[in-house]
């Protein structure tokens, strides 16, 4: 079974912990993985940062420009990543980014050295639907690599239906309008409607609530309507300014799973 | 059937370059207004009042004026087409206009838009003050300094503008802000963007509505020279909408050479430059696949220009199509050289001209136009917004 399903069968409540790779430091990358883990994430998603994330708001903004001036590029990160499996063996990884950087090294390098490096998949917001299928597809599955997929409460059924039907990992439910690290409350009882729409749609894959989520309130709440939460601006936040990153991530986590 | 430049394919492709890379949090407001854009502008009703508020409101048809004193020292005929008589002062009105119109349709309540130099926004808030509708403007930091008089003018006007701090602080950030704006207000929002880019259908729906400039020009050309077609249409590019204007209603007339023309800033390879066409290589910006300015591992480099209009380290998706094909001819022109056109312009035909205008008119001298050549040159702005530039170089220009 592989990692990512292995993890939704034998765990409740998943923690997936999203953070930029190269922040606050270029080296941090495996010992954040590492530290994360041992405190309990359940699920990593390792951000490839980005001149211009349109998806996300200040915070990992700020996180992806102080990256790439620490020097953070994909050949770099591949080289990091090839000590991914021996610091964290059985969790699941997901790389995050964006479509252009991935464009410029190669889509078929790119899936080959995340491969190989031990990376169960890959989240690509602006990779429009249409496209993954026509150009994409082929060469993730080629790889071994699953796709995972953005909904929002404007996402239509069908289409819901459409992205639950291209995946074998999880679908990532976005908690409201607005982009990542977002601070304002959306109406608690539209949202609980739009989670519970979701929900009795019985779809294939499990769901991961993420976007605004920020503390051990905002978590639990989501869990009584999937199967996790993802939690990335918030880790960013707590990293900022920290003499020891890797074990300021893990008091992070504690604080989230806390029981 | 011969093929035409004009239309992209159903997913927003001319050639390789188009498309709609969106996030899925913006795939409803991007197929609303694709699944829609041509049916409304269609409609006569639609129609009958864009034609009413371009007569009695923007001025149009704009004049094609012949620049005999120009024409005289290029040795060849040369017509101005007069957008900088345009209402606010630019070409930017004739899309806001629509788009405003459209926005109504489509029942949208609030409307946001990105400015570089300031003339989209001041369009953009000028509209939304005719039909009261709430609007902000996200412009970057930098350009807030160096054009706070259409600050000024956005904010008489009732616009909120919104100061973009992240990245290089220009006109590539506010266009991120405005998107990320229209992500968190999926819903009652509608985004005027200011170019012919970004995700299908904007570069189509920009061009449409810009295309009334060649729509003009063709009658106006037949009137005074006795063929609707000159032999070369010359416009400044920097996301490319008065370009694509320009060119519109000639892209299929292969006789007639069009001729793009680009920021080179300090030089085209100073490492201070915004000439896409030589430094960009293919790439996705603000949801679109076109020429991009980058760096080895994708990230989207800063652009130069002392033109804030032209800094943008993308073009349309149309323009890098008609350069890749040889259909529209690239020409990049340093500050300096623009500068020069400033003066040019200014003594010999008592026209003062946008900066980013004057890289068009720099580019006079290099077509090769010969004395039976007629050539128009898209006049997209005027110079009023450029003033303290202008002083600032006054020794370059006097």
């Amino acid at each position: 079974m592989d990692r990512i399903k292995h993890a939704f069968a034998s765990k409740h409540n998943l923690l997936n912990t999203y953070f930029t790779a190269g922040y606050p430091s270029l080296h941090d990358t495996i010992p954040l993985a590492k530290a994360l883990v041992e405190a309990g994430a359940d699920i990593l998603e390792i951000g490839m940062p980005f001149s211009d994330p349109l998806a996300d708001g200040p915070i990992i903004q700020g996180s992806s420009s102080v990256a790439l001036a620490n020097g953070m590029n994909l050949p770099v990160l591949f080289e990091q990543l090839k000590g991914l499996r021996a610091a964290v063996p059985e969790t699941p990884v997901l790389l995050m980014g964006y479509l252009n950087p991935v464009m410029q090294f190669g889509v078929e390098e790119f899936c080959r050295q995340a491969a190989a490096v031990g990376v169960d998949g890959l989240i690509l917001p602006d990779l429009p639907l249409d496209e993954y299928e026509e150009f994409y597809q082929e060469t993730f599955q080629k790889y071994g690599l699953n796709a995972v997929f953005l909904i929002t409460p404007q996402t239509s059924e069908e289409r819901i239906r459409r992205l639950d039907s291209l995946t074998e990992a999880f679908l990532y439910l976005v908690s409201g309008p607005g982009t990542t690290g977002g601070t304002t409350q959306p109406d608690a009882e539209i949202q609980a409607k739009y989670f519970e729409r979701i929900a009795a749609l019985n779809l294939r894959n499990p769901r991961l609530i993420g976007f605004g989520i920020a503390d051990k309130a905002g978590f639990d709440r989501a869990c009584q309507h999937a199967e996790g939460a993802i939690i990335g601006s918030a880790l960013i936040r707590a990293l900022e300014d920290v003499a020891d990153a890797p074990a300021e991530a893990a008091r992070f986590v504690r604080s989230i799973k806390a029981a | 059937m011969t093929t035409s430049y004009k239309q992209p394919t159903t997913r927003g492709y001319y050639g390789q370059f188009g498309g709609a890379f969106v996030p899925e949090m913006l795939f409803p407001n991007v197929e609303e207004l694709r699944t829609q854009y041509l049916e409304i502008m269609a409609d006569p009703a639609f129609q009958a009042e864009l034609q009413g508020l371009l007569r009695d409101y923007v001025g149009r048809p704009t004049p094609l004026f012949e620049a005999k004193r120009l024409s005289a020292k290029y040795n060849t005929r040369i017509f101005l087409k007069r957008e900088d008589l345009c209402h606010t002062g630019a070409h930017k009105i004739n899309n806001t206009v629509g788009q405003i119109l459209l926005a109504k349709r489509l029942g949208k309540t609030r409307i946001i838009a990105e400015t570089g130099a300031g003339q989209h926004g001041v369009a953009t808030a000028t509209v939304c003050a005719l039909m009261g509708l709430p609007c902000v403007v996200y412009m970057g930091a930098i350009d807030m300094e160096r054009q706070a008089p259409n600050v000024a003018r956005m904010r008489l006007l009732g616009a909120e503008v919104r100061r973009a701090t992240s990245g290089s602080q220009t006109l590539k950030d506010a266009t991120n802000e405005a998107i990320r704006d229209w992500i968190a207000n999926p819903v009652d929002t509608h985004y005027i963007i200011g170019s012919v880019v970004g995700p299908h259908p904007y570069p189509d729906l920009v061009a449409r509505l810009q295309a009334v400039i060649s729509e003009e020009m063709r009658k106006q050309l037949l009137e005074k020279t006795g063929s609707e077609l000159p032999d070369f249409v010359v416009a400044c590019v920097g996301g490319g909408s008065n370009a694509a204007g320009a060119f519109y209603h000639f892209l299929d007339e292969p006789e007639v050479r069009l001729v793009a023309v680009e920021a080179a800033g300090h030089g085209v390879h100073s490492g201070h430059s915004a000439a896409t066409s030589v430094l960009g290589k293919p790439g996705i910006i603000h949801g679109s696949k076109t020429l991009l300015m980058q760096d080895e591992h994708g990230q989207i480099t800063e652009p130069y220009s002392l033109s804030a209009g032209l800094d943008y380290p993308g073009i349309g998706p149309l323009h890098a199509y008609l350069g890749e094909v040889g259909r529209a001819e690239f020409i990049a022109i340093t500050d300096e050289e623009a500068l020069a056109a400033v003066a040019e312009l200014s003594r010999l035909e008592g026209i003062i001209p946008a900066l980013e205008t004057a890289h068009a008119l720099a580019a006079l001298g290099q077509l090769g136009a010969g004395p039976d050549d007629v050539v128009v040159v898209n006049l997209s702005g005027r110079g009023d917004k450029d003033l303290e530039t202008y002083l600032k170089n006054m020794d370059k220009l006097i």
